[in-house]
């Protein structure tokens, strides 16, 4: 068995360290919400709906995805450079830093196949 | 079949890739294996926890959870990488001598496993995750061709896991006076790119956006997301679009951790100039 005691004190020191100031900065989580543009897309039958989604350029965007499927999916940007879980019968949050005008395209990571939308910035 | 073990595989290749790294870069040490399987079985039944309360993790601090628990699991990864350069900065030599002069593991510092067999839990723990989310969505959905598919996804296991051997085979062919000097390099560098990924969490939960403008983009020369990118990215934190802030976090660790480690050697060299450094001039 493991013998946690042989954990190195500053290690620990450290380790306590990196939580608290994860969540300090998720304290002020609430406060700086405003200027964001909400948009929300739903998963059922491994397909996103809408499967185009408009977003209004030069302004943060709130994507809230909402898994109606019984199995995860993970949401998936290469150009956004996202990569999110959404649990089966799930909601997960996607915050985007505001955007250039253009478009980007994203799919569900474990069904690929059906799973592709695209997000137009305009 | 196939597209099972592509995701799998691209799951499991981060993890692989550290567990090799961090295998050789604790050779000689009594008790590295043991400290290893027990890294991976805690990483496995964490992932477990994981996928059981991904839904809760997601939806945690307003939607930011995920990120921010990613972003948690990788600085502590971070600061257990740095703290084993440092160690080995000071121990290198010893470590070195002794696996020469004697050719069998010694019994010096159980700590720095333990601190790696913990690494070794977060990397598994952290891409494990996704795995157990999709093969738990196989198994749901009792797709036609389930079979199929869970033999592509054992397929993908076995190739991380040959990664690992590759890697460590690789890097335990080099000598040993090089490679303490080799693994100190890379597990900083490795750490270096696992603090920028922090970062990265941490903008994409919108806490952090100062800095965010693209350093450059080399998308054109190497992708990440082609095999070589992956494998680049996560041994050596290569990035094809960092943002400033992750530019400047990446050398702020490397750099940390290189003068932590070089205060500890002059240090080291400084109380004990000829403790094991006899004969080898």
């Amino acid at each position: 068995m493991s013998d946690r005691s042989a954990m190195p004190p500053a290690v620990s020191a450290l380790a306590a360290g990196a939580i608290a100031v994860v969540a300090l900065l998720a304290a002020p989580a609430q406060v700086r919400s405003a200027d964001e543009f909400e948009v929300t897309i739903t998963i059922k039958d491994h397909k996103f709906d809408p499967a185009e989604i408009k977003v209004p350029a030069g302004k943060a965007v709130k994507l809230t995805v909402k898994n109606l499927d019984a199995t995860a999916e993970e949401f998936e940007s290469k150009t956004l450079k996202v990569e999110k879980i959404i649990a089966g019968d799930g909601t997960g949050v996607i915050r985007l830093k505001p955007l250039a005008k253009g478009s980007h395209k994203f799919f569900g990571e474990y069904h690929e196949k059906t799973a592709q939308g695209v997000l137009i910035v305009e | 079949m196939l597209a099972a073990l592509v995701i799998v595989f691209r799951e499991v290749l981060e993890a692989g890739l550290i567990i090799g790294v961090v295998l050789a870069a604790s050779r000689g040490v009594v008790g590295r294996g043991r400290s290893m399987v027990l890294g991976i079985l805690t990483g496995i039944a964490g992932s477990a926890m994981v996928a059981a309360f991904a839904a809760q993790i997601t939806s945690a601090f307003e939607g930011r959870g995920q990120e921010l628990f990613t972003a948690a699991v990788l600085i502590l990864a971070v600061l257990m990488l740095a703290w084993h350069v440092i160690w080995m900065a000071e121990h290198a030599r010893e470590l070195t001598a002794r696996l020469r002069q004697l050719g069998h593991d010694v019994a010096l510092g159980s700590r720095s496993v333990t601190v790696l067999g913990t690494v070794v839990a977060l990397a598994v723990m952290r891409e494990g995750s996704e795995v157990v989310l999709f093969l738990m969505g196989i198994v749901l959905q009792g797709a036609e061709g389930a079979a199929a598919l869970a033999l592509g996804s054992a397929g993908g296991l076995a190739l991380g896991a040959a990664v690992s051997a590759g890697v460590y085979l690789g890097l335990a062919a080099l000598p040993v006076r090089h490679l303490f000097a080799v693994t100190s390099v890379l597990v900083t560098l490795l750490a270096a790119g696992l603090a920028a990924q922090a970062v990265q969490q941490l903008a994409s939960s919108g806490l952090v956006s100062f800095l965010d403008s693209t350093l450059w983009d080399s998308t054109w020369l190497l992708s990440e997301d082609s095999w070589p990118g992956r494998v680049l990215h996560v041994l050596i934190g290569y990035m094809d679009r960092p943002t400033l802030l992750q530019g400047v976090v990446y050398v702020a660790t490397a750099v940390t951790i290189f003068l932590l480690a070089r205060t500890r050697r002059t240090l080291e060299t400084a109380r004990a100039p000829r403790k094991v450094g006899l004969g080898q001039s």
